[in-house]
């Protein structure tokens, strides 16, 4: 995973509540069987209508999504994740995500940036008026900071440090493999197997 | 102080725990389907890693296969290499696979406890959300996304920080009529689809303990609609009794050391909850849903809202957004919807015990003249059992379709699907935009509404129909 520490650029101001995955990328677009290429899919519905946030003309090349809360809710397709980063975003903004969406996020290397609702509405203010108002979201400050507005934002501790630090999961995990064997030794003979 | 069922089944599978990091938790079992792990297999492949405990995986095919012809290849190219990588896949790595036109094929979280696999004290994980059902059996059981799914491939373990403990007590008795379905739909449109955000939450009191299991599984199917991280329900005979004798249970001397070790997976009566819902079963009645997100809902008597009466400005913006999407005016009675197709399936209500208590409904009376009545089995033995029953001919002479097992119409990705502007009545867990097809339009409702749903063309409950029970 590439390191994350610092990005800047530009927000698209997404009003709505209870973003789901479904709408994030539905299910017709999962079918693919590589981990690339799925930003055709990202909001399919909703981009159909030529008013929709992501075909305005001022909000071209945003990369900061700001959303409204409860933003990932539904199926845990990670496709929903891959599919923001494929379309060009780096970091999400909302006051409330989904647990399985924000697991996921920090797994491939998206940004998932909680913030209050006050400062949501903020950032919606300022990049309506003022689309080319540059967003820098510091992970290593845990703040965002757009015109006069700075603000923190919550991140775990151990995300960030993986983000920060570009690091690969399973590597880690497998540096404790003399742990996981010594666990599988005391596991009860009456567990159920599939082989 | 004690500890709750939660507590006491994640310190059992802690592997590794260290200050300031997540724990390291060993899966049980970790279920498989098409959609969510070709990535992850082809990452194994990629770092040159093999899948650590093919003996603790399971894999099946429900998402994207067609419930009609499942004995000719798959029609849609895409839909058909999707279907085969989990093929290739499964023997380059030596992982079971129940394939399309198997007896044990059928929806993940239905062939999971049938077979048995599905045991109290487990810890279950699968690439879909809905896994959380399996805590019906006082599992923890949660969906993950691809990453983690190679990470459990790899490892059989996943990075976990501990989630906070909820209780959900039900008490009273849930009256006639009223289900498990109904129960949930309540619970969600009390707490909102992110009220369980960051919590196990345990399901306890009269009314949980007196559910059956598959009762208890639509109700830990749903969880995840609340946003909860999983839900689960404490072990008792019903549970003990539901898994003995089934293939991949335990046998023998190792069923009673089961059994001695399941009967500790109890909340302690010192145990301390972070946070508490009660509820009165009694009060509930059949529910729906009226809007785009489950917790979107109202009991059956009552009327589509008036966006402008919710407190908060958010939720007048959705409500106003869910009925510009739905078509509905504010103030009209839900029963006064009209319904064009109903769908009985999924994860949710796929089992056995609901397509009984559909048919019941059902039997005698015929599907609504412009009304579409979809009858899917869960699994394939779900769907042999009901055959045995006669179910299928009940449904079929109703003038509904019966199909073959999959996901069929819950998610809008097989070839059952909702067109643009179509209302259904539907058994499963999600009312998303488009979610059982572009422009489609869903009400979530039990198996019973359902059934009513079909024979009136509106929604309904049984009760409505009782003044034409035929002789």
């Amino acid at each position: 995973m590439e390191k994350f520490t610092r990005h800047a650029g530009t927000g698209l101001p997404l009003r709505r509540s209870n973003v789901d995955t479904d709408q994030i990328i539905p299910a017709v677009y999962l079918k693919r069987v590589t981990r690339t290429g799925f930003e055709d899919g990202l909001f399919a519905a909703w981009r159909k209508d030529p008013q929709f946030v992501t075909n305005r003309p001022e909000h071209a090349g945003a990369t900061v999504l700001v959303a409204g809360p409860d933003f990932g809710t539904g199926s845990s397709r990670e496709h929903a994740v891959w599919a923001l980063l494929d379309y060009g975003f780096r970091v999400v903004i909302s006051s409330r995500f989904a647990d399985i969406f924000r697991g996921n996020s920090g797994k491939a290397g998206l940004l998932a940036a909680q913030v209050t609702q006050d400062v949501v509405e903020q950032l919606w203010k300022l990049i309506e008026t003022e689309p080319s108002t540059e967003i820098v979201v510091d992970l290593q400050e845990r703040s965002v900071q757009a015109g006069a507005l700075t603000a923190p934002f919550e991140i775990d501790d151990y995300t960030r440090w993986r983000l920060l630090e570009g690091l690969d999961d399973i590597g880690l995990t497998l540096s404790h493999e003399d742990d996981i064997a010594t666990f599988e030794s005391t596991r009860p003979a009456w567990k159920p197997v599939t082989l | 102080m004690g500890r709750t069922l939660s507590e006491k089944v994640w310190d059992e599978h802690v592997v590794r725990s260290a200050a300031g990091e997540p724990d390291l938790l060993y899966v049980d079992l970790h279920l498989l389907h098409e959609v969510t792990s070709p990535q992850a297999f082809e990452g194994l492949r990629l770092a040159g890693r093999g899948v650590r405990r093919p003996d603790l995986t399971l894999a099946t095919e429900d998402h994207n296969v067609p419930t009609v012809d499942v004995d000719l290849p798959i029609a849609d190219p895409v839909s058909r290499t999707q279907v085969e990588t989990l093929r290739r896949n499964c023997t380059e790595f030596g992982v079971r696979l129940h394939p399309l036109g198997d007896v044990e094929q059928g929806i993940v979280h239905v062939v999971g406890p049938q077979l048995g696999l599905t045991q109290p004290g487990m810890t279950i994980v699968c690439g879909d959300s809905h896994t959380s059902t399996h805590g019906a059996f006082g599992a923890i059981a949660f969906g993950i996304g691809t990453s983690e799914v190679e990470h459990v491939l790899a490892t059989q373990t996943l990075m976990q920080s501990r989630p906070r403990t909820m209780a959900v007590t039900v008490d009273g008795t849930l009256p006639d009529g009223v289900t498990a379905k109904d129960l949930v739909l309540t619970l969600i449109a009390h707490t909102g689809t992110g009220g369980g955000q960051g919590y196990i939450v345990e399901y306890r009191g009269a009314a949980i303990e007196a559910l059956s299991m598959e009762a208890r599984m639509t109700v830990c199917n749903m969880s995840i609609e609340w946003g909860a991280k999983a839900g689960l329900i404490a072990p008792d005979q019903t549970t003990f009794d539901y898994v003995e004798g089934r293939p991949e249970a335990p046998k023998g001397a190792d069923w009673d050391a089961a059994v001695a070790h399941w009967r500790t997976l109890v909340t302690d009566e010192d145990a301390v909850f972070d946070r508490e819902i009660v509820l009165d079963a009694s009060e509930m009645t059949p529910f729906v849903t009226w809007g785009t997100n489950p917790g979107q809902g109202v009991p059956l008597g009552g009327t589509v809202p008036d966006p402008a009466a919710f407190e908060d400005e958010g939720d007048q913006v959705a409500a106003q957004k869910a009925l510009e999407y739905m078509g509905l005016e504010a103030g009209t009675p839900m029963r006064e919807v009209k319904v064009d197709t109903v769908f009985v399936g999924s994860c949710t209500n796929g089992r056995i015990e609901d397509l009984r208590a559909a048919a019941d409904v059902i039997r005698g009376r015929h599907v609504a003249p412009d009304t579409r009545l979809l009858v899917v089995p869960g699994s394939v033995r779900v769907r042999l059992q009901a055959e045995e029953e006669g179910l299928d001919i009940v449904f079929k002479e109703a003038g509904g379709e019966w199909r073959g097992a999959g996901c069929s119409m819950c998610l809008g990705m097989n070839p059952d699907q909702l067109a643009p502007g179509e209302r259904s009545a539907s058994t499963s867990n999600r009312n998303f935009e488009g979610r059982q097809g572009k422009g489609g339009r869903t009400h979530l409702v039990s198996p019973l509404v359902a059934a009513a749903t079909a024979v009136t063309g509106t929604l309904s409950s049984p009760a409505d129909l009782a003044a034409d029970l035929p002789a």
